[in-house]
Formats: structure tokens, sequence, C-alpha cells
């Protein structure tokens, strides 16, 4: 696989680093000097100067036969226009865009920037899932597919403790997947009861959360 | 008309506070404060300090209800991301913005259906035209 990747900070490299150890093939741009100059010690041919939001310098880095771009320089806006460009300019098959600050998750969303990757809030999603009382929590979302997989917990006085699956009726477009008791994963059957302090893993369409979150406190 | 322009450097500045003179209403957003400075004390626009790709800065001048939405920060992207966004999260439907790559700006203007206007090509222009109608004296 060809990747070009944006952005020779230390998630850049660091991905260059496992990708190449795993025979792919890969393109850095650094659009700062002296960092480029150190990054050229390591990765030599594997990696270029310049500003990859300029589309001569991702002509440059070979993009039209990329398979994938990660955009994951440190500016959000950076990021989007880089992905944009290599969508809808190069056609590459899949574009990666690192979100920096969590609050610009919506810019990406609404200019059909996806799928996105924030640090943010994958560490909050796994904090969240450690707390012992959370609400809906999102373990993976592929907007593109149209599906995300999260993590709610039966409260104790949830009118679902204490029922049977095939008791229940779900929301169209959700699917429950597992159920994680005393720290162990069960796959759930018709006959499987609810325990007040389970925690349900259900894969949906993305937007079916609201529906779900009532299902859990009302029935 | 109501506007709002994202970017008070001497370009934005200088536009806003001509369309007031014209009578219009307008808000700016930069994320630098003391830019203000640039609109004088007796500004009558509203001004906020912000990042223009930051949707709830946007939100905050109600860009929602704008006639027409410019963005003029001196980085082409950041005016890029915020046009796209005045445009399909707040249905504004005269967005211009300002990118001085030519490249960036061709490829918005025909493939995004952004209305680019760019600085460099126009330059380039008019010292091409200039070159071109010298009067070469021998």
């Amino acid at each position: 696989m060809f990747v070009v990747i944006a952005g020779g900070g230390k998630v850049g490299r660091t991905l260059a680093r496992i990708l190449m150890s795993r025979d792919n093939e890969v393109m850095m741009i650094e659009q700062d000097r002296r960092r480029y100059q150190r990054l050229t010690q390591e990765f030599e041919e594997a990696v270029m100067y310049g500003d990859a939001t300029e589309i001569f310098n991702l002509e440059r880095a070979g993009i039209e036969r990329a398979d994938v771009v990660a955009a994951v320089t440190g500016d959000d806006e950076d990021n989007i226009i880089i992905c944009q460009v290599a969508n809808h300019k190069f056609e590459v098959a899949k574009s990666i865009a690192r979100v920096n600050n969590p609050e610009n998750q919506e810019a990406f969303d609404v200019l059909g920037v996806t799928p996105t990757v924030s640090a943010t809030n994958s560490l909050l999603s796994l904090i969240e899932h450690e707390m012992p009382a959370h609400r809906l929590v999102h373990l993976l979302n592929l907007k593109k597919e149209n599906l995300e997989i999260v993590e709610v917990m039966i409260e104790e006085g949830s009118p679902l403790a204490a029922k049977r699956i095939e008791e229940i009726s779900l929301p169209a477009g959700v699917l429950l997947i597992s159920i994680l008791r005393d720290s162990k994963a069960l796959i759930p059957q018709g006959s499987t009861e609810l325990l007040a302090g389970d925690q349900i893993l259900a894969i949906l369409e993305p937007g079916r959360e609201d529906e779900l979150t009532l299902m859990f406190l009302n029935g | 008309m109501y506007v709002v322009i994202v970017g008070c450097g001497r370009v934005g500045s200088a536009l806003a506070l001509g369309l007031v003179e014209e009578g219009h209403k307008v808000a700016v957003v930069d994320e630098d404060e003391d830019a203000l400075l640039r609109l004088g004390e007796d500004f009558p626009g509203e001004f906020v300090h912000g990042v223009g790709i930051d949707i709830k800065a946007l939100q905050r001048v109600h860009t929602e209800n704008a006639d027409a939405f410019v963005a003029a920060t001196d980085g082409d992207n950041t005016n890029l991301v915020a046009a796209q966004l005045a445009k399909e999260r707040f249905g504004v439907r005269c967005v211009v913005t300002r990118v001085y790559d030519p490249h960036r700006a061709r490829f918005f203007k025909e493939q995004m259906g952004i209305r680019t206007i760019c600085p460099t090509a126009d330059t380039i222009n008019l010292l091409a035209t200039a070159v071109r109608t010298c009067e070469v004296n021998p």
C-alpha cells in the first residue's frame, strides 16, 4: 500500500515508522524546514519538504497513486483542506483526518471530511468507559459506512432490568451485540435476562443514540 | 444588508468600515483582540474575538442571519473552511473568500462551488498586462 502522510510531527512520524515496518510505501510531507531536516536522517527519501495543502506538493508526493492519505498536521483547517483536495481532486480511495481540537469535530462532519481521529475524544471515551455510571459512550464511529458502536449501561431501576431480550422491542436500526457483565462479555440470546449494571454494546445507525438512551430510561 | 467578515486585517477592517459607511450592518471576527483597533473607537458594528473555523464563534455573530459572508484572514485554509461552513452549516447565500494560492483558489471555485478571489492571480494578470503594454524605448 502507498500512504501519503501530511505532517511529520509525533503522530505522522510514528505512523510512517509503523507503516514502513509493515512493508508499506510512505511519503511524508513536512512544512517546517528544521523538522524536515531531522526527519530525513531517519526517513531519507520517504519524506519531502513542503506545505501539504498546496496541490503542487501533493502531486510531487505522488498523491495520484496513493491508496490512503492521512492528514495529521497540527492544524485542523489544514487537515480539512488536504482531505477535501485528496477526495475531490485526486479521488484517493481513503483519506483520514486528525482532529486536534474536538470543538472542530462538527466542522469536519459538515464538510464531509470522514473518517476522523481525535486523540482527545478517544481518551474521553476510554475514561467514560471506566466510570461506574456513565451515559452512552461512542466506541466506534464509521460515518461513511453509516454505522456506529456504542456502549450503554442499564442503570439501577431501569425498566429494562430483569427483562429478557425477547421481551424488549429495540428501535429500528439498532442491534445488541454483547453484554458486559462482571467484566465478561456474553453473546445475548432471546432468553438472556438483562440485569442492572450490565453494559450493553449495540451497533446502530448514526443518529439513533437518543432513541436508544430513551429506551434505556423509559423502557 | 447584514455582513459577517472573518479576518480584521488591512482588507477585512477596510471592508468593514466601507460597508458600515454605506449603511450596512457588519460583524467582524478575528483571533487577535487588538485587531479591533483597526476599526476605530466609533465602529458601530460588532466585533467578536474568535477563530473563523470555530462554529461557536460564527454562531455568536448570528451567521445564519447574514446576507453575505466574507473570509479574509491571512490563512487560505482558514478562509476556505470558514467560507464552506458559512455556506453549508449556516446557509449563507453570498459567500466570498480570499485565497492567495491560485491553484487552491481555482480548485475550490470550480469544483467546490466557493467564490474565491485570488489576489495573486489578479496581480499576475495586471503585471503581465503592464509588461505587454510597455512602450519600449530603444
